[in-house]
């Protein structure tokens, strides 16, 4: 075996031991873990970067794709095999993914205040004060376990493996977000760490649900479920083109692809099953990053980046197939959609959890209307700059936290509201935020996030989707609005708590992480520039990622003409909701005390957009609580209390009626009848007792007239 | 016409009236002279049935030991014995009944029966006879042997009962 | 005349008397009394047997010694009997003496 397929095969493997190995053996040495888990997924980060360039070394890496596999359930003649593969699309994935792993458990040693004493008041299960966090071990465990199962997804050769993945992942994102499981809240209403763990486990488990069922309808049209195996054979996908599903209209490799997506609806955080996402932020911020920028979200579209073959089966020239429809519509509408609502929320996080799920209907209509590699692109430059994101408000609310330690303010230290000024404080968070917030902006040429964001864009109006590419646009504008909203209430003007006047700036090993993001989210952009873009397209290699990327489907896609039409009004829309941001809030910072001036401006709209459209309350309503009587009355007192334990106490009663009955019989029928008997003899004996006197005469005189009654009877009666 | 039956019914009546007296007279002492005179009577009926012999052993033996012997008892238990109140137990009138039953039973039966009548000519001497009867050893010696041995049985008997017991009295 | 039937109930009635006495006295010595006559008549019973049957067969007076021994024999350890009881429980009440129960 070559060396890059030894390393495929090795690379998920650090993380999950050091996940054993903390758990089992060092979970009472700080040091010792968190060196475990770096060291860990320091070990997969080399493994995949030399598999990364050997295979951006390799000619027509496309065509030789590694891939490696084992027999590994026996079935009849054949087995069920599983292995690892790494193609373009994997390659890719391999040189972000472990990377913002590892910067994100490193970020994770400074956020759970390494080298701080433990603080007294501190109780496991609720966050530190001030001190080292109570449960620093179990926090590197869970990071790594989650690391390791995205990689295990990653490397996955079929479908199957990528769930077990998936799955793990979904275990992981249960018990990272309910880490702070002791956390509670007075405001009722708003939701505990573990609601929200149960809230996301739930969400996705449904989509789960969808996606197992097709993938088991998927093996049992195909036979097979390796990626490879199914893509590049002609017979397979013809077939599954060609069989009906059980649902009219639709072809079966359709009805898999709906189902498929479903899944992916469900860990990406499309709508509806979106609800999930922002509630997370209950859990650690290394978390949020983790889940949101790095690694679980990605993983849904990873996925059907990776199924694309089959999604687009049956496409024609002009249009989708009904799959790649339905992605477009539910990606730009999610696009959309919850830009609006992230321009009403004043936590930093939550802020960051919406603008996520808009970023990743971006990437989901992009698929929906065949822009692949613009897809890729767009999650790999993602990746960075939400991780950059979401560490850096990490970083704010660190130091918030640090004056509230300071000025013993009663204030939440992730409300924007409270903070300001932050910029002299923070600076190296300041910048990094910054370089981050321009490039989810698309800020113009310089940021990464510029260059994927306009792919899409290009693409939808290249082909005409033009209902997609005004959605898209819209939500860009919106999404360079709240950034700069962001930006500003955050970190321009003045503190605006005394809490955000005493922040100080975090520790390296917060801050070195931010800078290495924001150098990613910087020039990463640049090997995606189109190859016709005038200058810069062939100083950069005439668009490599492409070349690189596309050699992954087995059928050639045609990229599509340079055009400036929509790298203009891209360029509008980011610097125009940039500029309005800035008008509104950074150019007369807001005061303390001051309200959003969006509040006055909107009216009922922004208590519509900061209710995130009440469809929590909706589901609640609709769903949850009807889920709660069927079990509370249906499943609890009528089948389980009345029904079954109705049965047990009928059959119990009946016996022990029963054994009553055989009781009174045992007693009355059975002892009675001797009882009395004794009794009887007994009471005989005693009015017979009489006659034993004692006496002689009386004796003699019974015997006399006993041998006169015999001799009458002998002389009298039987003569 | 012989004297006999007359003679008989007479001592007979005698006798039994005696005996009466015997059973229903309160004060023993009357009680043990009455029974010496019943069994004068007695004797007096062997008399009549020519058993010289058996008329003397009874004065001798009945009369001049046993009836002494019931004195002496009586005497030596009479501190106990009040002779006030009846002398009759509760269930008398059973046993009287009983008795009368008995006799009424029995004298049916016997009047019923077909006896043979006296056979005459002279008995001879009976005390001979019962003298050599009771030591030939073909005819009555062992139960006469037997007999003594009972005596002296008795004898011993019923001085060891009848000594002082170990506690005093 | 003066058949054996006269003897006999003669000698019944005797024994009834003396059936009477030991079932219907309270005192031990009567009753010892009773059995007395009971025996007496008895005796004359059999000595009228012998009488009217065979008297030269000089069994029937034979026997009737061999009665009057044991009835002797029976008045001594009867009465020695006695003597005990009222040595043991200070009683002649036939009443009293009724530990042959149970």
């Amino acid at each position: 075996m070559d060396l890059s397929t030894l390393l495929t095969w090795l690379i998920p493997l650090p993380p999950l031991l050091s996940f054993f190995l903390i758990i089992l053996f060092t979970h009472h040495d700080k040091r010792l873990s968190h060196t475990v888990a770096l060291g860990a997924i320091g070990l997969s980060l080399l493994f995949s970067w030399t598999v990364v360039f050997r295979a951006l070394g390799t000619v027509h890496f496309a065509e030789h794709p590694i891939a490696a596999s084992v027999a590994w359930l026996p079935t009849g003649d054949s087995a069920l095999r599983m292995g690892v593969a790494a193609d373009p699309l994997t390659v890719v994935m391999l040189f972000f993914v472990p990377l913002a792993c590892f910067l994100i458990i490193l970020y994770s040693v400074g956020y759970s205040n390494y080298g701080q004493p433990r603080d007294e008041r501190d109780v496991p299960g609720s966050p530190p004060h001030h001190g080292v966090e109570p449960m620093y071990s179990r926090f590197f465990a869970f990071l790594s376990l989650f690391a390791g199962a995205m990689l295990l997804l990653t490397v996955a050769d079929n479908l199957l493996l990528l769930f077990f993945g998936w799955e793990i992942m979904g275990l992981c994102s249960y018990l990272l977000i309910g880490f702070w499981y002791g956390r509670n809240y007075e405001n009722p209403v708003q939701i505990t760490p573990r609601a929200a763990a149960v809230k996301a486990f739930i969400t996705t488990r449904i989509a789960d649900v969808l996606m197992l069922i097709g993938i088991a309808y998927l093996y049992s049209q195909a036979g097979t479920l390796n990626f490879r195996e199914i893509f590049f054979s002609e017979e397979i996908m013809n077939h599954l083109l060609h069989t009906p599903s059980v649902i009219g209209g639709l072809a079966a490799v359709h009805l898999i692809g709906l189902l498929i997506f479903a899944g992916t609806v469900g860990k990406s955080a499309q709508f509806p099953l979106h609800v999930w996402l922002p509630d997370a932020m209950e859990g650690p911020t290394p978390v949020s990053a983790m889940i949101h920028a790095a690694a679980m979200v990605s993983a849904g579209v990873y996925m059907i980046v990776r199924m694309f073959p089959l999604l687009s089966a049956g496409a024609g020239a002009h249009g989708g197939s009904p799959t790649m429809t339905v992605m477009a519509f539910i990606g730009a509408f999610t696009a959309l959609f919850a830009a609006t609502i992230a321009v009403a929320q004043n936590d930093v996080k939550r802020v960051l959890a919406y603008s996520t799920i808009s970023q990743l209907g971006y990437m989901v209509a992009a698929l929906g209307i065949g822009a692949y590699v613009a897809a890729a692109f767009h999650l790999m430059t993602h990746a960075f700059f939400k991780a950059l994101l979401f560490m850096g408000s990490g970083s704010v609310i660190h130091g918030v936290e640090h004056g509230i330690h300071h000025t013993h303010e009663k204030l939440d230290p992730q409300d924007m509201l409270n903070m300001g000024g932050l910029a002299k404080r923070m600076p190296i968070t300041f910048w990094t935020f910054l370089i981050g917030g321009f490039a989810l902006s698309g800020f113009p040429f310089i940021t990464a996030g510029f260059w994927s964001k306009d792919e899409i864009l290009a693409d939808a109006f290249a082909h005409g989707h033009w209902w997609v590419f005004v959605v898209l646009l819209l939500a860009a504008f919106l999404t360079a609005f709240y950034t700069m909203r962001q930006i500003a209430l955050t970190f321009l003007g003045y503190p605006r708590s005394k809490s955000a006047a005493h922040a100080h700036e975090s520790t390296w090993t917060m801050t070195l992480p931010l800078v290495v993001l924001a150098f990613f989210a910087l020039f990463a952009g640049f090997v995606g520039v189109h190859s016709d873009f005038p200058l810069l397209g062939e100083l950069l290699g005439s668009n490599p990622f492409e070349h690189f990327v596309v050699g992954t489907l087995p059928h050639h896609l045609a990229g599509i003409e340079f055009d400036w039409t929509p790298v203009l009004l891209s360029v509008v829309a980011g610097l125009g909701g940039l500029g309005c941001g800035w008008l509104l809030y950074g150019r007369r910072p807001l005061a303390s005390g001051q309200s959003d001036p969006l509040v006055a401006s909107l009216g009922p709209i922004h208590e519509m957009l900061s209710g995130k459209y009440f469809l929590d309350e909706l589901y609640d309503f609709a769903l949850v609580r009807p889920a709660k009587w069927v079990s509370e009355v249906v499943a609890f007192r009528w089948i389980d209390r009345a029904l079954i334990d109705g049965t047990l106490h009928a059959i119990a009663g009946a016996a022990m009626r029963v054994g009553a009955g055989a009781r009174w019989f045992d007693k009355w029928g059975i002892n009675y009848p001797p009882d009395r008997l004794g009794d009887g003899v007994k009471a005989s004996g005693n009015s017979f007792r009489v006659i034993q006197t004692g006496r002689v005469q009386d004796y003699l005189l019974i015997t006399l007239s006993a041998v006169i009654a015999v001799g009458g009877v002998f002389f009298l009666v039987l003569r | 016409m012989n004297a006999t039956p007359i003679i008989f019914l007479v001592v007979a009546a005698l006798t039994l009236v005696a005996a009466f007296l015997v059973v229903t007279v309160r004060n023993l002492i009357h009680a043990a002279l009455w029974l010496v005179a019943t069994l004068f009577g007695v004797a007096v009926i062997f008399v009549l049935l020519d058993a010289g012999f058996m008329a003397t052993v009874q004065l001798v033996l009945y009369i001049g030991a046993i009836a002494i012997l019931i004195v002496f008892a009586v005497m030596l238990t009479r501190r106990v014995m009040q002779d006030v109140g009846p002398q009759r137990n509760s269930n008398w009138w059973l046993g009287a009944i009983v008795a009368a039953v008995f006799f009424v039973a029995i004298s049916s039966l016997l009047w019923r029966t077909g006896w043979p009548a006296l056979p005459g000519g002279d008995v001879g001497d009976t005390v001979l006879a019962l003298g050599r009867s009771l030591v030939n050893p073909d005819q009555y010696v062992i139960p006469f042997e037997v007999a003594s041995v009972l005596l002296i049985i008795a004898l011993i008997g019923s001085i060891a009962v009848a000594l002082p017991g170990k506690q005093s009295e | 005349m003066l058949s054996l039937s006269w003897y006999l109930t003669f000698a019944a009635a005797l024994f009834a008397l003396g059936m009477y006495a030991v079932l219907a006295r309270k005192n031990a010595v009567a009753i010892l009394m009773g059995v007395e006559l009971m025996l007496n008549a008895v005796i004359v019973n059999l000595v009228a047997f012998w009488r009217y049957g065979n008297p030269m067969d000089i069994a029937g007076q034979a026997f009737a010694v061999i009665v009057f021994a044991v009835a002797a024999a029976e008045a001594a350890v009867g009465l020695a009997l006695i003597i005990s009881i009222y040595r043991q429980r200070d009683t002649v009440m036939a009443e009293k003496i009724d530990l042959m129960k149970w």
